[in-house]
């Protein structure tokens, strides 16, 4: 667990932080609250020669909430989220999904820009940002764009993010309802074997509009639109139900692992899908 | 003197702190502050930095090892070979279990992670750095994971050092692959019960392969002065004399010209007994650059390379009556050693003392045979926080008697009871050979199963599984139950060695003037207490308070020679060389204090801190006034100063018992369990401290838990190690680890000084077919009768959809 040699680069602003990345090219990595790529350099299974640390930057923190819509600096930590109550109260999953994330001293730590930019499939952010329907900001050389998270990921460990862009925001817009992020794990500190994340609104008795989003049951995240659409306009009978599980598993495409063979896999997913759909359904 | 006013009786007693006292751990002052002197935390002048190459292969050729490029880095001092240790005769080296092992790999490799090359560097990063320039070439093999495949005709050779030799240490080789077969018991008497037998249940159970996981990984620093021509080692061992022994052995340095120092060591559990590779280079480095050497491993090479623990396939057969009278037991076992026979047993037992597979009944007849097996897998086979193979043991019959109440439909806390060695029994001769020294096994298992309210339990349980058909829950309840009986404390020198030493502690004290004392032990606490315990039971041995003597363990050049910690030995035989040694002390303190009194020795009587004239009271010398007048007064006939030695050689092991009870709730759908309750009842004999005990039941529990429900080395078919770090290999945090509670009987060994049995382990023992029995227990009414470990969550949700319980 010994890295091979690097160089530290803590760039004051983004401009330099953009200006290190143009300048080192490949062989340069920003690193935010660093649970991913630390391991991957202590395992030398990445190699990285020039490291930016982003934390200086002041101007990538924060959160900001703007009538219903929130924007979060990536290098706002796990514990920034779960300890804002505007954001608790506007969009409560944030605050239910951070909680799930490792433990309080890796809370204290990890970043969601980093949890969402490395393209982690084991991460809990990106499905919850594709739940939300969520933008993320790019910031590069020729200036900013924003990338929907429904489309950013693209296999493992590999994004829209171009080499000389950060991800320097998160934003979405709160679409009140009820919400539910469920989670299987084997102990505190693991990625999911399975966990689902629901939104779902409600109009007199029918649910009008739902969105789902599976982690870790594929080499990306997995917004599942088809599941979302079985629910919009049903009033969630069991019937319903079994349809947008159906949808879903359609959509998860799960490897065995330690945590269990594929059919336990999507098993569970099934099973963590109905929960998060019981409990969204019953805060809507 | 004797001016104060007399305080009682009692209050000089607790004055002493001495048994029985729940006295705060003295060692933790220093761990809760940080300030623990740990292995890596040596730092001597000039220190050189050791990093090992490692086989990425399981099995593979070694066609050459070009270390070039590493030694042309700037930084590197040296690449150690086989070849560079063959002239030395150390590129192998004998294993506790009367095999060899390769330090460096001698031509081929034989598991993921073994060791190939040793690079040595002024500075760590840059030894990493080397040991990725170093290149090796291999060939790969075919792979061996399976111990039942291994001993297949056509299987592959792993063991070529060994080819032709149809004998090992313990017997005969019948494969190529085949270490020894090892037997105890009546094999005939036990197949004839059986064959007529009214009911026989038979079932293949396996304790799978797992790991003791410090939390400080293995290594040493290693200090040649050449000079003096002296060697210091400092490492992580948890018998530092039998490691100054070896070396002396294997190196030609004189034995008084080698100083092995255990610091202070972050957990061992069994990891720690055996040398390791890294020892041996250390050594040798060191001696070759004339400057000290240190290797520490990781995380990933601790749970790859250094010893593992279980890894039994146990083939069980029981017999019984109709009415539930157990009348035979016997056992096959293959035992998957690994690469190499590296386990840490007495080497009179090479499967350690799983013949107490008898348990806590009384079965009239019995047999064992275990087969050690190589495998392409790391070798070890150690005792993970238990006595020899006896986790595996109790394991078994613990399995055993729930799959016969199984078949006898019988409820298996009934038939346990049926079945226990009877109070009045011991000291009971077992049909497998050993002496129970005492136990009163009804009146814990009474008072376990009317502390947990066992009758409403199963009521409940019965209640739920209707509910669960009826389709209004999908969760369970599992009772496990357990009443295991433990043998610890090697052990008599009479049969119980290591490569010939003898298994025997030993304590030396010293009084000082003043009246406080330093004692020394042959053992070395990895977290056990030993500092505060052992200087309780010499406070109430010698009078001297507890917070007045200080316990030494652990440095070769001033600890009396002792076998070290491991199998729960401290206390039964360290301990009771400690109150031994105390005795001896006590017996010249009542001479001096017979003429500092003017009467006779046997005019006086042993008073908690002093001797009194008998009838008189008011007359008496406390030992501190003792120890003072030793020194400084000229007592005719006898010389100055107050210090006794004793060497303790145990007359027979002990053997702790504990009943435990594990509430469990299954969730049938996702596989996952809570632990609604766990209730462990320990009798260890005289309790010597409260709260040690029970801190050693939680820690035990804890690793139990672990172990049943998810700890496991898992391999792939070709030999890769599924577990390497702490993402997969399950240590439990303080969210996981359940919620105990304790209780105790107290039934003192007969044979031991002071009564007491031994504790540490007991948990790890008695709490692992606790869990695993509450898995079984649950799924009970659906037709389960076993189950592998570890329980996690897919493989209870496998027992749930095999059993048609998942639609």
């Amino acid at each position: 667990m010994i890295p091979a040699a690097f160089e530290y680069h803590r760039p004051p602003d983004l401009a330099a932080a953009i200006a290190a990345l143009r300048d080192y090219g490949d062989d340069a990595r920003v690193v935010a609250g660093g649970h991913s790529l630390i391991p991957m350099m202590k395992l030398r299974m990445a190699e990285i020669p020039h490291l930016i640390d982003l934390q200086a930057i002041t101007a990538l923190k924060g959160i900001s909430i703007d009538g219903s819509t929130v924007r979060i600096g990536a290098m706002t930590t796990q514990a920034e989220l779960i300890a804002h109550d505007g954001l608790a109260s506007l969009a409560p999953i944030l605050r239910e999904t951070a909680l799930q994330i490792a433990d309080p001293q890796v809370r204290y730590v990890g970043t969601i820009g980093g949890n969402v930019a490395n393209g982690d499939p084991g991460n809990d952010m990106p499905a919850l940002m594709q739940c939300l329907d969520a933008g993320f900001i790019l910031a590069g050389p020729d200036g900013e764009r924003t990338v929907s998270a429904r489309e950013f990921y693209q296999s493992a460990y590999v994004t829209l993010r171009e080499d000389g862009e950060i991800l320097t925001a998160v934003s979405f817009e709160a679409t009140g309802g009820g919400h539910a992020y469920e989670k299987q794990k084997r102990k505190i500190g693991d990625y999911a074997t399975a966990a689902a994340a629901v939104l779902m609104v409600k109009d007199k008795t029918a649910c009008s509009r739902a969105s789902v989003a599976m982690t870790n049951l594929s080499d990306v995240p997995v917004w599942s639109k088809a599941a979302g659409d079985a629910l919009a306009g049903t009033s969630c009978g069991p019937a319903d139900i079994d349809a947008a599980v159906a949808a879903m598993l359609a959509d998860i495409a799960p490897t065995a692992d330690n945590r269990g063979p594929v059919e336990f896999k999507r098993h569970v997913a099934g099973v963590i899908l109905r929960r998060a759909i019981a409990r969204a359904w019953s805060r809507a | 003197m004797n001016e104060m006013a007399p305080i009682s009786r009692e209050e000089r007693t607790q004055n002493l702190k001495g048994l029985g006292c729940s006295r705060k751990r003295v060692e933790d002052v220093r761990f809760t502050q940080g300030k623990g002197n740990y292995v890596d935390d040596v730092k001597l002048p000039g220190m050189l930095y050791g990093d090992f190459v490692r086989s990425p292969y399981a099995h593979a050729r070694v066609k050459s090892v070009d270390k070039s490029a590493a030694l042309a880095l700037p930084g590197v001092v040296a690449v150690l070979t086989a070849e560079d240790l063959a002239p030395l005769n150390l590129h192998w080296m004998p294993t506790l279990a009367g095999d060899k092992q390769m330090v460096l790999a001698d031509g081929k490799v034989l598991f993921q992670g073994q060791e190939v090359a040793f690079v040595v560097a002024n500075d760590r990063y840059v030894a990493a750095d080397a040991a990725e320039l170093v290149v090796v070439d291999y060939e790969e093999l075919p792979v061996v994971t399976d111990p039942f495949k291994a001993l297949e005709p056509g299987a592959p050779v792993l063991r070529e050092d060994l080819e032709g030799q149809t004998s090992g240490a313990h017997g005969e080789r019948r494969h190529h692959n085949h270490i020894f077969l090892w037997e105890a018991g009546d094999r005939q008497a036990t197949e004839e019960v059986i064959a007529s037998a009214d009911v026989v249940a038979e079932e293949m159970i396996y304790y799978h392969r797992t790991h003791p996981c410090p939390l400080e990984t293995c290594g040493c620093v290693a200090s040649m002065d050449a000079v003096n021509g002296k060697l210091t080692v400092y490492g992580t061992f948890q018998a530092p004399h039998v490691v100054r022994t070896v070396a002396s052995l294997l190196s030609g340095i004189e034995e008084h010209k080698i100083r092995v120092v255990s610091p202070d060591i972050g957990g061992g559990f069994g990891n720690k007994v055996g040398v390791y590779p890294g020892y041996v280079c250390s050594i040798v480095a060191s001696i070759v650059t004339g400057k000290p050497v240190k290797w520490i491993e990781d995380r990933m090479e601790n749970l790859t390379a250094t010893a593992f623990a279980r890894d039994y396939w146990m083939k069980g057969r029981i017999s019984a009556t109709k009415d539930g009278r157990i009348t035979g037991l016997a056992c096959h076992v293959t035992a998957d050693h690994g690469a190499f026979d590296a386990c840490a047993d007495p080497t009179k037992f090479p499967a350690g003392f799983f013949h107490i597979m008898t348990g806590s009944y009384d079965i009239p007849v019995a047999h064992v045979g275990v087969d050690g097996v190589y495998t392409n897998k790391a070798p070890g086979g150690v005792a993970y926080r238990c006595s020899f193979r006896v986790t595996e043991a109790a394991y078994f019959i613990e399995r055993m008697i729930e799959v016969l109440a199984i078949e006898l439909g019988m409820d298996a806390a009934e038939l346990r009871a049926k079945n226990f060695i009877r109070k009045e029994q011991f000291p009971y001769m077992s049909a497998l050979g050993w002496e129970y020294d005492s136990g009163d096994y009804h009146t814990a298992w009474n008072k376990a199963l009317a502390a947990i309210g066992y009758e409403d339990l199963r009521r409940e349980q019965a209640e739920r599984v209707e509910a669960f058909r009826r389709g209004e829950t999908r969760k369970l309840i599992g009772i496990g139950l357990t009443h295991f009986t433990e043998i610890v404390g090697a052990g008599p020198v009479k049969n119980c060695d290591i490569l010939g030493m003898g298994m025997f502690d030993s304590c030396e004290i010293r009084i000082h003037p003043t009246g406080s004392a330093v004692a020394r032990l042959g053992t070395i606490s990895q977290g056990q207490g030993h500092a505060t315990t052992f200087a309780q039971i010499l406070a109430s041995e010698i009078g001297l308070s507890a917070d007045s003597i200080t316990i030494e363990e652990g440095d070769t050049d001033t600890a009396p020679y002792g076998l070290g910690t491991y199998g729960s030995r401290s206390t039964p035989v360290a301990g009771a060389a400690a109150a031994m040694a105390g005795r001896k002390i006590r017996a010249k303190a009542q001479m001096i204090a017979a003429y500092l009194l003017e009467v006779h020795d046997g005019d006086l009587e042993w008073d908690v801190d002093r001797f009194a004239v008998k009838g008189a009271p008011e007359r008496f010398k406390t030992m501190k006034e003792i120890a003072y007048a030793s020194y400084n007064q000229a007592i005719p006939g006898l010389e100055p100063g107050l210090e006794a030695v004793s060497y303790y050689d145990p007359p027979n092991m002990t053997y702790p018992f504990g009943a435990y009870v594990c509430v469990m709730e299954l969730d049938v759908d996702t596989g996952s369990h809570e632990i609604r309750q766990f209730y462990a009842l320990d009798d260890c004999g005289t309790r010597i401290n409260p709260m040690i005990i029970e801190g050693q039941v939680h820690g035990g529990l804890t690793e139990a838990y672990a172990i049943a429900m998810a700890q496991e080395i898992a391999y792939d078919e070709i030999g890769n190690v599924k577990t390497a770090t702490l993402m997969d290999f399950f240590l439990p945090t303080s969210f996981e680890t359940p919620h105990y509670t304790t209780d105790f009987t107290e039934t003192p060994s007969p044979h031991h000084p002071i009564g007491a049995k031994g504790v540490g382990e007991s948990p790890n023992v008695g709490g692992v077919p606790a869990f695993s029995n509450a898995v079984h227990d649950a799924f009970r009414p659906f037709g389960l009768r076993q189950a592998h470990m570890p329980h996690d969550q897919w493989r209870v949700w496998k027992i749930a959809r095999d059993l048609g319980l998942n639609g």
